[in-house]
This record gives structure tokens, C-alpha cells and sequence, in this order.
């Protein structure tokens, strides 16, 4: 085998089960990638290089003794490092976990670890997943393996652009207003955030917990869709976890390979016609609609009104949640401590714990979030942000009557260069303008490639209505199958 | 600051009404934390018994505890409540070490139960106190400063956190303000607190023991000027751990606020603790700067909704209300109201029918816990169940006594050693050789003794003076240092001077 980082995790994991190759060979070539790569990316803040071995050798092992292995045995994997990995360092990219060995597996991690999937290793990220560049990364943004010079998008950047760069077949994503599909989006793979309650989110350090939701990023339509299934399922460690069965997204997947949409009814938001979004970003999307009706889809104009409000409300939400979450990182029984000097109080040294460890956008969104929940100002912003949540979801409700799945660029613009839209948080706010809607209503979206701008990944977003995430596979798979996949430029 | 003369009691109250409320956390006993498998165990070696989950660790998260949601409807039922169909649970953001997530989950505006009622009765008289919910939420953790004199913070060179508890379940119990109780306010704080620990402990949901911090107590007062109609501003009395406790802390902060009232000044919105030594209360933190606590729905637990046959169930399943257990003992026991309502304020009701169960009579029971026992826990302001003595061993003793091993001031003395935890009645008997000497050959020697050290005693019973033998029976006891059974001795000396009983 020449490259097999250059598979499909569906062609590896064929491969090592039929021994052409060893899960520790697949293993290696994928560590020898980063290697190799890695420090012009910068997508692994950990790597994991023995763990993964140990994990391989396992596979192997198990394959020798004639065990049956999982469709995923033996494919490498990279976890955002919100997850909590057990002896493995887990830092949310922020100062304040920094060399945090966490004494337990997030229940994703588990089942991966359970369907003997490689963890390779902690993929970057923005701060406690606030950011939509990986510009917020206490240890250092990740860069575009497209243009290394722009950003991978946020704040999965890590887990997308190690997809990108071929040093891992699937990654985990968590997807909060959009940080599975929108870095999916401009790096050119696939990345879907499954329905809410859908993944356990128990090991995921908490962001926004109403919102917050693990998923799989992928190159291809299918190899997101077998992660998924590894990944999705009722834990009942997670209150918030759905007790029922998962749909069947890689049956779904493989249908809408055969590229047949007849009887599928898409909706296409009216207030997503373009305002804000880049030309050639819309230009692509209309493309990628103009494919998907010839595949036979019925395609209508849906008005989607309270959309327009998602955004301001996801910002009152999203960091009020924060702010409570984070309270816990104060140097008392974890990570960093500053001022243990004995010549501070326990409110300076909460205080200056804080001050060291937490970055300036984690800072904004908490200082945001209390002022939301301060007594006075709760009803006015936090109470507000609620009602237009359940609005939000009405009108998805109501969509869903008609359609089968909405349909949106996936993000305004491509990958932007770095620094560009640090100064002004507004606009990086605004690159997850189409994704957040989805987060507020809880159901599952996808990102697939549709096509360039400007030499630059553009991506469609499919969304559906709750727990019918294998409708978008349906529809992701179709438009894969005419548009392909998206191969980088090399490193 | 100036020292103030205190006045009077019956003073205060001639001028003043005051208006109380109660806010009563319970610990449950349920088997594992609120939200996590941890076991709950009391008095565990430190940070023994957590998990990411109770400890906050990032990305754990909760699962509610059926039982402990369980045992919250069955004590809202108890207490009359109507139990809501629909709840969740909130958070409660401060910022404190011992709170490993820096907010408690609690709940707040959607409680699990709410408008009930607690009949009480204070001399005789029945008192309404009025529930305004019962709702469920989670312990923190103990914090323990070291180095310093006085144990506190202020002087401490170091201070540790205990985990163990935090996570364990909590119910809080909230009283609507309780108006009109005028001078017997401190007496129906009291009766309230040990009706509710009488009605929490019917329903086997916690042991409700205020000395180990499992029910806990804060006392609200204030005082509104004779006449007047608006109430004064409150002060809460937090953390008050005993009984009796309840019952100073709202007479002396009755006190206190009607001196500051006397004296032309306000009365602050302020936490007060109560100084188990002194009886009065201090200032703590002032409420005036209170910690904004910025609550909103826990969005780590979807909403509860206690489905309405479960809660029927749980309704038909509700033991005997205390107080009609109550009356129903004290017609099995042959009391008066007065006898009941001693035994009531002693807190001895269930001492006493464990010892009958135990195999004792109810007379032998009561009177043991009654006299010896509540004399020795009012002495050292225990609770009677803290006194040092079991239902089990009060029933042996007594069995003692009715054998005729133990004659009443040998009882008492061997009730001393069981105090002194020295062992059963029967071991300590034993060892400290207090059983009652009725072997007549022995005896016989010092009934002759005192016939002979007697003889003008001696003849006048000869002659027919049967109870002129008292003398020469306290003359024997004395030589046998109490041990001998007075009704054999006298049964002795009267054969020994052939006269007639």
C-alpha cells in the first residue's frame, strides 16, 4: 500500500479486516503523516502516538484470534480536545487545563474506543470551543491546509483541517452554533451535527450545554455517516440523552450514493437569499441546488422569518450558559492555580487563576453571559433569547410540514486569511450565521462540499427535522455523488 | 461598640409581634448522591466518596436520583402539598470551594412541591404553619480551616475541602412567614422543627439528626411594633442544630431586634449566626450586598414531570400522620393529655415505643426516659436521642428491675455506666457488682447485726410494731451499701423477731 492515508475510513477499515494491511501499518502511516505535516498545520495539540499503537496492536490482535471487528475497527480517529480522554491530556485549548490528565473517557470516546476505532490524538480548537477561526486557541491557530495562510474554520478547526491534511480519516467535532459544519465548510470535507440529545455529551466539557452536541467530521458522505452510528445512541449518563433508537444513517448514506432524490421535497430558507454572503459563495450553493433537483429533487422557497434573530439570540444563550459552566475552572481542585502564594485570599486567587488562564473571547463571553443572567437584565436579554429560541423552532416545525430538509450555504464566506475579522467580534460572529438556527432548535444539519470560490471550499448545508438525521445523509450522499469529493492542494 | 441592656422578655413581647419562618434543609438517606452513584455514607475518611460527577469535573454531568425525587413527593405529600405536574431544576450561580461547580442545582421558580400545611401544637393549642414549598437540590461539600485558633477562616493557615458531601440530596423545606404566634413564637419554632423531624423520620426518607447536620434549620424574625400593620425587616439565624436551639435563637433575636427598635435604629437585612454558648446571634454576611445568584434552568437536566398515578400511589402509601400516631399511643399507654405532652416535649415518643417493642412496659419505659435520661439531656442540652442510652438497653434495664437483679437506685447507677457507654445494663451490673443481694444466708448476718446494734427497735416491733422494722431495713442497706433488696430484708427481720407483716 502506497498511501493509506490517502482512504476512505469505509477502504480502511474493509482493508484491515481483510488483513491486506495491519491496523498498526494504518496506524503508522497516519503518525507518520503528522509527522510529517503537522507542524505546518498545527491541527494536534496531543498526539497520542503510543496510545494509538497500543490501540492498534489491539485490533490486530483481536483479527489474529478470528474476533469479529466493528465496521470501524482499526481506523484512525482525532478528538477535539473538548472531549475528556482518560490519562490522555485534555485542555479545551485553554491555559487553564493546561497538562490536565482527565481520570475518565467521554462517553464518545468509549464507544470509540469500544468499536476499536485508533485514537491518534487532540485535535485544536478555539478556546473552550468560543471562536469561529481556531484563532482563539490558547496554544496557536491551525492553519487551512487548503491556503495555509487562512483559517480552518471554528472551532473545530483542528479536527477539519486534520481531515483536509490526510492525517486522519474521521475526526470529532462538537457543534455548538456551527463548529462541525462551518470549519467542515471551508476545508472541504464533511461534517454533520447530529440531533440534539442524539450524542452523549457526557466528557464534553461544557460550552453551552442546551446547544452543545458531538459529531463527526469526515471526507466523505458515508465515512461521517458510519462514525455517527459508532458515536450516536442513548447514554444514560446524559440526562439530556434521547432514549431512543438512532436512524439508520449509513443505510441512508448508501441510498443517496445511487443519486436518486425522486419524491424528496427540499426547502430553500427565503431569508438566507444572499444578504451577508459572499457572490461566489452563493453562486456555488445555487449550483449545488440546480444538482440536487436534476437528481430529482422537488425544490421550494420556505420563509423561515424569526431566522433573522437566531444569531442575536445564540449570543445571549450560548454565553449565559458559559458563564455558569465555566465557573468551575477557579483553580480549586484542577488545572491551573495562580497566586497560591500565600498571599492572596481564595477570591484573589480565583480571580487571578481566571485572569491567567482564560482567553479574551472566553472572557467576553462571560463577562456577556452573567450581565444576561444578572437579576434585572434576565428577562430583558436571557428570557428574550428563550422566546425567540421557541420561535425559532416553530418555524422549523412548520418547515418540516412541507419539506423534507432545509438547504443553506453552509457558511457567508470562505476561509478568510488570519487576523482578518479578529478585531471586530461581530464579524467573526457572523460566519456561523446559517449554522446557528439548527443549534436553537436542536435538530441535526450537515455540511457537504459543493464546490469552490475562488479556488476555496464551499459547503452546502442540508438540515432536517429532529432525530431524522439519516434524511440529510440522504440528500449529502446525492450531492456528493455529483459534485465528488474535494481534493486540497498539496502540503 | 456601646453595650446594650437587653429588655426583657415578657417586655418585648408586650410591645412587639413578631413574625417567624423556617427554612429546613433535610439530607436524605438515600443510598447514593443526587446526581451520581457515589455512595452517602456518614463520616467517611475525607474525599473517599466522589466521582467526576460530584466533584465538577469538566464535561461530567448529572442524572437525577429517582429515589431522592421519590422521597421529596412523599414529604411534600406529608405536608400536604399539592406536587407540581411539571418542574425542573435551576442553577444557582456563587462563587465557593466547597460547591465544586461553583452553582448548586436547585430549584427555584418551579419547585417539586408547594402549598401545604404543618398542624402543630404549642400547650394544648393547635397552630397552622403554613408550607410555601418543599423542593430538591444538592449538598456541597465541608470546608475545614487549619491553623488557625478558633477553627474559622480568619487566622487559618490552610483550609481543606471535603467533597464527601457535596451531592448528597437536600430537601429544603420553606414555611410561608408565621404571624400572630405573639410570646409563644420560640415555642411553636420548636414544636414546628420537631413535628417536621417527627413527620420526615415517619416517612423513613432521612434520620433527621439536627447534631450530625442531616436536617439543619434557619430561623427568620422579625418584630412589627404593637398596633402596626407592615412587618418589620427579617433577619435570618442560620444553621441552628438543635432543638432547643430553635427555641433560644428566636427568643434571643426577638430580644435583640426589639433593643435595636428601642433604640431609635433599623434593622438591617442581614445573616445571623447562632452562639450555642452565649444564646445570642451574630452578624454574618449582610444581605443588603446580596450575591446576585443569576438563576435559570439547569439545561443539564430535561424537565421533571411526576407522573399523576405514581403520585396517587405514593399518597395511598403514607404512613400514620405523627400526631394522630400519636394519640393513638397515648390511649395504648394509658396517658393523660398532660403525661403525652411531656413525653411529646421531651422528644421521647419513639424513644419510648422502641423500648416497650424492645420488651418493657410503658410505665418502665416512660419512666426511665423521663426522669434520669431528659434530666441528663436537658443538663448537657442534647437531644434525648443523643444521650447516650438505646431503647434496647433502657428495656434491659427495666427487665432488670422487674427480676428483682436491680432495685431503683441500682438502676440508676447502672444507667450511669450505659451512659458512660461502659456496655449493656446486664455487663455493667456485672462488672461494677451492683446486683441486688438477696441471698438470705448473707443477709440473715446483717439483719442479726442491726437487731443486735437496735435492741430498743428490735422490741418494739416484738411487740407488734411492724413499721418500726423501716429503721432496721435502712440500718442493713446501709451495711450492705444498697445492694440488698429492701422487701427481703424487712421479710427477714420480721421472721427473725416473729412478728407478723
Amino acid at each position: 500500500m502506497s498511501d493509506l492515508t490517502r482512504l476512505t475510513a469505509a477502504e480502511l477499515a474493509a482493508t484491515i479486516a481483510s488483513g491486506d494491511v495491519s491496523a498498526v501499518e494504518v496506524a503508522q502511516a497516519h503518525l507518520d503523516r503528522i509527522a510529517a505535516v503537522d507542524e505546518r498545520v498545527h491541527a494536534f495539540l496531543h498526539v497520542d502516538t503510543e496510545g494509538a499503537l497500543a490501540a492498534a496492536r489491539d485490533v490486530d490482535a483481536k483479527r489474529a484470534a478470528g474476533e469479529e471487528l466493528g465496521p470501524l475497527a482499526g481506523v484512525p480517529v482525532a478528538v477535539k480536545d473538548i472531549l475528556t480522554t482518560k490519562g490522555v491530556p485534555t485542555t479545551a485549548a485553554s491555559k487553564i487545563l493546561e497538562g490536565w490528565r482527565p481520570p475518565y473517557d467521554a462517553t464518545i470516546v468509549e464507544r470509540l474506543r469500544a468499536a476499536g476505532t485508533v485514537m491518534l490524538g487532540k485535535t485544536n480548537m478555539d478556546e473552550f470551543a468560543m471562536g469561529s477561526s481556531t484563532e482563539y486557541s490558547a496554544y496557536g491557530p491551525t492553519n487551512n491546509p487548503w491556503d495555509l495562510g487562512r483559517i480552518p474554520g471554528g472551532s473545530g478547526g483542528g479536527s477539519a483541517a486534520a481531515i483536509a491534511a490526510y492525517e486522519a480519516p474521521l475526526a470529532i467535532g462538537t457543534d455548538t452554533g456551527g463548529s462541525i459544519r462551518q470549519p467542515g465548510a471551508v476545508t472541504g470535507t464533511v461534517g454533520a451535527k447530529p440531533t440534539y440529545g442524539g450524542t452523549s455529551r457526557y466528557g464534553l466539557i461544557a460550552f453551552s450545554s442546551s446547544l452543545d452536541t458531538p459529531g463527526p467530521c469526515a471526507r466523505t458522505v458515508h465515512d461521517a455517516a458510519l462514525l455517527h452510528s459508532v458515536i450516536a445512541g442513548h447514554d444514560p449518563r446524559d440526562s439530556t440523552s434521547i432514549p431512543q433508537q438512532v436512524p439508520d444513517v449509513v443505510a441512508a448514506a448508501r441510498l443517496g450514493a445511487t443519486g436518486d432524490l425522486t419524491g424528496v421535497k427540499i426547502g430553500l430558507v427565503t431569508e438566507f437569499g444572499g444578504e451577508g454572503a459572499e457572490p461566489g459563495v452563493m453562486a456555488a450553493y445555487r449550483d449545488a441546488v440546480e444538482a440536487l433537483t436534476k437528481l430529482g429533487a422537488e425544490v421550494v422557497e420556505i420563509s423561515c422569518p424569526h431566522f433573522q434573530y437566531a444569531l442575536p439570540a445564540y449570543y445571549l444563550i450560548a454565553p449565559s450558559e458559559a458563564s455558569s459552566n465555566l465557573a468551575r475552572f477557579d483553580g480549586v481542585r484542577f488545572g491551573l492555580r495562580a497566586g497560591d502564594d500565600g498571599k492572596h485570599s481564595l477570591e484573589e486567587v480565583m480571580s487571578l487563576t481566571r485572569e491567567a488562564g482564560f482567553g479574551p473571547e472566553v472572557k467576553r463571553r462571560i463577562i456577556l453571559g452573567t450581565y444576561a443572567l444578572s437579576s434585572g437584565y434576565y428577562d430583558a436579554y436571557y428570557g428574550q433569547a428563550q422566546k425567540v429560541r421557541t420561535l425559532i423552532t416553530r418555524d422549523f416545525t412548520s418547515a418540516f410540514e412541507q419539506v423534507d430538509v432545509l438547504v443553506s450555504p453552509t457558511t457567508p464566506f470562505v476561509a478568510f486569511p488570519f487576523g482578518s475579522r479578529t478585531s471586530d467580534p461581530y464579524q467573526m460572529y457572523l460566519a456561523d450565521l446559517f449554522t446557528i438556527p439548527t443549534n436553537l432548535y436542536g435538530g441535526p444539519a450537515i455540511s457537504v462540499p459543493c464546490g469552490l470560490s475562488e479556488g476555496l471550499p464551499v459547503g452546502l448545508q442540508i438540515m432536517a427535522p429532529t432525530m431524522a438525521d439519516d434524511r440529510m445523509y440522504r440528500v449529502a450522499a446525492a450531492l456528493e455523488s455529483t459534485v465528488g469529493v474535494l481534493t486540497p492542494p498539496a502540503l | 461598640m456601646t453595650t446594650t441592656v437587653l429588655p426583657p422578655y415578657d417586655d418585648v413581647v408586650a410591645r412587639y409581634e413578631p413574625v417567624i419562618g423556617l427554612e429546613t434543609h433535610v439530607e436524605l438517606g438515600t443510598n447514593t448522591k443526587m446526581f451520581c452513584g457515589c455512595p452517602t455514607e456518614f463520616g467517611a475518611e475525607p474525599n473517599t466518596q466522589v466521582c467526576p460527577v460530584c466533584l465538577g469535573l469538566p464535561g461530567a454531568l448529572p442524572a437525577p436520583n429517582r429515589a431522592a425525587i421519590e422521597a421529596t413527593i412523599r414529604i411534600g405529600l406529608a405536608l400536604n402539598c399539592s406536587i407540581a405536574d411539571w418542574c425542573r431544576f435551576a442553577r444557582k450561580n456563587y462563587f465557593y470551594p466547597d460547591m465544586p461547580k461553583n452553582f448548586q442545582t436547585s430549584q427555584y421558580d418551579e419547585p417539586l412541591c408547594v402549598d401545604g400545611y404543618l398542624d402543630v401544637e404549642v400547650d394544648g393549642e393547635m397552630v397552622r404553619v403554613e408550607i410555601e414549598r418543599v423542593h430538591l437540590e444538592e449538598d456541597t461539600g465541608k470546608t475545614l480551616h487549619v491553623g488557625g485558633a478558633t477553627g474559622r477562616i480568619h487566622g487559618a493557615t490552610e483550609s481543606l475541602v471535603d467533597y464527601n458531601r457535596a451531592g448528597i440530596p437536600l430537601v429544603e423545606i420553606v414555611t410561608k412567614p408565621i404571624p400572630g404566634t405573639g410570646a409563644k413564637a420560640p415555642l411553636v419554632a420548636r414544636a414546628y422543627v420537631t413535628e417536621l423531624r417527627d413527620v420526615i423520620r415517619s416517612l423513613n426518607v432521612s434520620d433527621v439528626r439536627m447534631e450530625q447536620g442531616s436536617m439543619r434549620c434557619d430561623v427568620n424574625t422579625s418584630l412589627t411594633p404593637v398596633g402596626e400593620t407592615e412587618w418589620g425587616t427579617r433577619t435570618e439565624t442560620k444553621n441552628v442544630n438543635s432543638l432547643r436551639s430553635v427555641e433560644r435563637a428566636v427568643r434571643a433575636e426577638m430580644i435583640r431586634q426589639a433593643s435595636v427598635l428601642d433604640g431609635g435604629e433599623r434593622i438591617f437585612q442581614e445573616t445571623r449566626h447562632f452562639q450555642e454558648d452565649t444564646g445570642d446571634t451574630r452578624p454574618g454576611r449582610s444581605k443588603e450586598e446580596a450575591t446576585d445568584y443569576r438563576y435559570f434552568p439547569e439545561p443539564d437536566l430535561v424537565p421533571m414531570a411526576p407522573d399523576a398515578a405514581w403520585v396517587a400511589e405514593l399518597k395511598a402509601a403514607l404512613p400514620e400522620p405523627p400526631r394522630v400516631h400519636r394519640k393513638r399511643l397515648q390511649e395504648e399507654w394509658g396517658l393523660t393529655d398532660l403525661d403525652m405532652q411531656s413525653v411529646v416535649n421531651a422528644g421521647a415518643v419513639e424513644l419510648i415505643e422502641a423500648t416497650i417493642a424492645a420488651g418493657a412496659t410503658a410505665a418502665g419505659a416512660r419512666k426511665w426516659w423521663l426522669g434520669e435520661l431528659a434530666r441528663r439531656a436537658n443538663e448537657e442540652s442534647l437531644d434525648l436521642s443523643a444521650v447516650g442510652a438505646t431503647p434496647a438497653q433502657v428495656a434491659e434495664l427495666q427487665q432488670l428491675v422487674d427480676e428483682g437483679k436491680l432495685n431503683d437506685k441500682l438502676a440508676r447507677a447502672v444507667l450511669e455506666g450505659v451512659v458512660a457507654g461502659e456496655g449493656s445494663p446486664r455487663e455493667i451490673m456485672t462488672a461494677r457488682g451492683l446486683e441486688v443481694v438477696s441471698d438470705t444466708g448473707a443477709l440473715t448476718a446483717a439483719v442479726d447485726e442491726a437487731i443486735a446494734a437496735n435492741p430498743d427497735i428490735a422490741a418494739k416491733i416484738r411487740d407488734g410494731k411492724v413499721a418500726a422494722a423501716g429503721a432496721l431495713v435502712g440500718a442493713v442497706m446501709k451495711t450492705t451499701r444498697g445492694q440488698a433488696d429492701a422487701k427481703t430484708v424487712r421479710e427477714l427481720i420480721l421472721a427473725r423477731l416473729g412478728a407478723q407483716g
